[in-house]
């Protein structure tokens, strides 16, 4: 299985090592030519304006567009919330985003919260993280924290506001790969019955 | 006050989030506009940028908090500050003003000549300025989060960045493949808190984001950086002491997405307009240097 990873700017060596630490290999995608035979991508934490212009200036804003509606897996964390929401520049997940809503670094913190992937709380790092305001009906919520949304489901797309690459174990890596792999499962040639999801990716 | 260790995840990691990417120097609250729709991933809010500091000489101090505060209020980025080596008040203002990153800087000039702050008394993260891995050991011991090469600021010229750069890199090679038992001398050798080494050795890699900063004045000159293992780029006067300030920034940032594109830097750098004017370091007098500030 290889999982791509949005390499402009950000978190990218984190997501590399994580993918790596669950038996995954991720390969870096700069250019078009990079997203050939990869079963998944993650857009990485990061600053996203500086990401926008440069997935842009590099020719991925329609490529990687016309995979995620075909039902690629995305996995977006912290500044990838903010491409795939409302607004943004693949904006496919029904949800409203506020950018660095918490405020300065200072406010940035590490918490213990449950989430609908584990029994167990799950440590969830916040940094200078946007905020999703609301949801819509088609999005499932996984997680809250103190009333904010802060990890949801729309499809094929998985979005966190924190980092999950930034701590050893995490349900959301775990899932997001369970994610591609049933996708894999179902591309085959006889996928086993019942357990393909239907839902695409759609613009809102 | 939260934990430590979280608060060393949350500090480090804001640096992580910067990686690929260009800090750059402002003045203003439009020049910080411009850099972030440029695409810098923060700012370094100044009264002066290292150019005019250098021209100007006197002593040079924190900036006044009504222009951090005018920036921090202009964009969304994170905002970063400078304070004299050593001066720790000036540090808790900034800290309370929030202000998201403090470079405890030799650009200023020093508060204190034998002894930095202590880094980990702050909630604030520290990003700090290093020649080689000795000092960039003591910087990280103190609780610095984040580091970057000295350089020679406001010069234009990349000479000493590269030099620090491969000197860090360098040793850091050289003490990932020594025998343990030769760990404790070279520690005394460069001065170097052992458990520092220690934490790099078993990793493989520092513990902290690694920045280039220093003369950075053109695309080629930040891919060159990101090519001897910088994790991204501090520009300060090479973008707004040059000709066309906007292009040359989305120039820059570009150029360190696509560090190894040699096409993609001839495409980006085609018509940027008049660098900054360099100065020449070898006939620099010692005095004048900043980088020999603070060990």
């Amino acid at each position: 299985m290889v999982i791509g990873i949005l390499a402009l700017q950000g978190n990218v060596r984190e997501h590399m090592a994580n993918l790596n630490r669950h038996n995954v290999q991720g390969h870096p995608v700069r250019l078009p030519g990079d997203l050939a035979g990869i079963e998944g991508v993650i857009l990485p934490g990061g600053e996203s304006t500086a990401m926008r212009n440069l997935v842009s200036s590099s020719g991925l804003k329609e490529p990687v567009g016309d995979l995620i509606r075909q039902g690629l897996p995305v996995w977006g964390t912290c500044a990838g919330v903010v491409l795939l929401g409302r607004g943004g520049i693949w904006p496919f997940v029904d949800i409203r985003v506020e950018r660095n809503a918490y405020g300065s670094q200072i406010f940035s913190r590490l918490v213990h919260a449950r989430s609908a992937l584990s029994e167990t709380p799950t440590p969830m790092v916040f940094i200078r993280s946007p905020r999703i305001v609301s949801a819509g009906r088609e999005v499932e919520v996984l997680a809250e924290v103190e009333g904010d949304i802060v990890a949801v489901r729309q499809g094929n797309i998985l979005l966190t506001t924190f980092h999950p690459e930034l701590v050893d174990h995490s349900p959301f890596t775990a899932s997001f790969i369970d994610m591609v792999r049933v996708r894999s499962a179902c591309s085959d040639e006889t996928p086993a019955p019942g357990h393909c999801p239907k839902e695409t990716g759609r613009a809102v | 006050m939260s934990d430590i260790r979280e608060r060393i995840i949350v500090n480090r990691g804001l640096a992580q989030m910067l990686k690929g990417g260009v800090i750059m120097d402002v003045t203003t609250a439009d020049q910080a506009r411009i850099a972030e729709d440029s695409g810098a991933v923060a700012v370094m809010a100044l009264e002066r940028v290292p150019a005019d500091i250098r021209a100007q000489g006197g002593v040079a101090r924190m900036s006044d908090p009504a222009v951090i505060r005018a920036i921090q209020e202009a964009v969304t980025i994170p905002v970063m500050a400078k304070v004299r080596i050593g001066h720790l008040v000036e540090a808790k203002v900034l800290q309370a003003l929030k202000i998201d990153y403090i470079d405890e800087s030799e650009v200023l000039t020093p508060a204190d000549e034998s002894n930095h702050i202590d880094k980990h008394d702050f909630e604030v993260p520290f990003v700090s300025g290093c020649r080689d891995l000795g000092e960039a050991a003591r910087r990280i011991g103190e609780g610095a989060s984040m580091i970057r090469t000295k350089g020679e600021a406001g010069t234009g010229n990349v000479v000493e960045a590269v030099r620090h750069m491969r000197t860090l890199m360098g040793q850091i090679r050289m003490l990932l493949s020594m025998r343990e038992d030769e760990v404790p001398g070279f520690a005394r050798e460069i001065a170097a808190p052992f458990e520092v080494l220690a934490d790099i050795r078993k990793s493989g890699a520092l513990p902290v984001v690694n920045f280039a900063a220093g003369g950075i004045a053109t695309p080629a000159d930040a891919a060159l950086m990101m090519q001897l293992g910088a994790d991204g780029v501090f520009v300060g006067s090479g973008i707004f002491k040059s000709g066309d300030p906007a292009r040359r920034a989305k120039a820059i940032v570009e150029a360190v997405a696509h560090c190894e594109d040699p096409a993609w830097i001839a495409r980006v750098s085609e018509g940027l307009g008049e660098a900054m004017s360099g100065l020449d370091v070898r006939t620099m007098p010692e005095e004048e240097r900043l980088a020999v500030r603070g060990r």
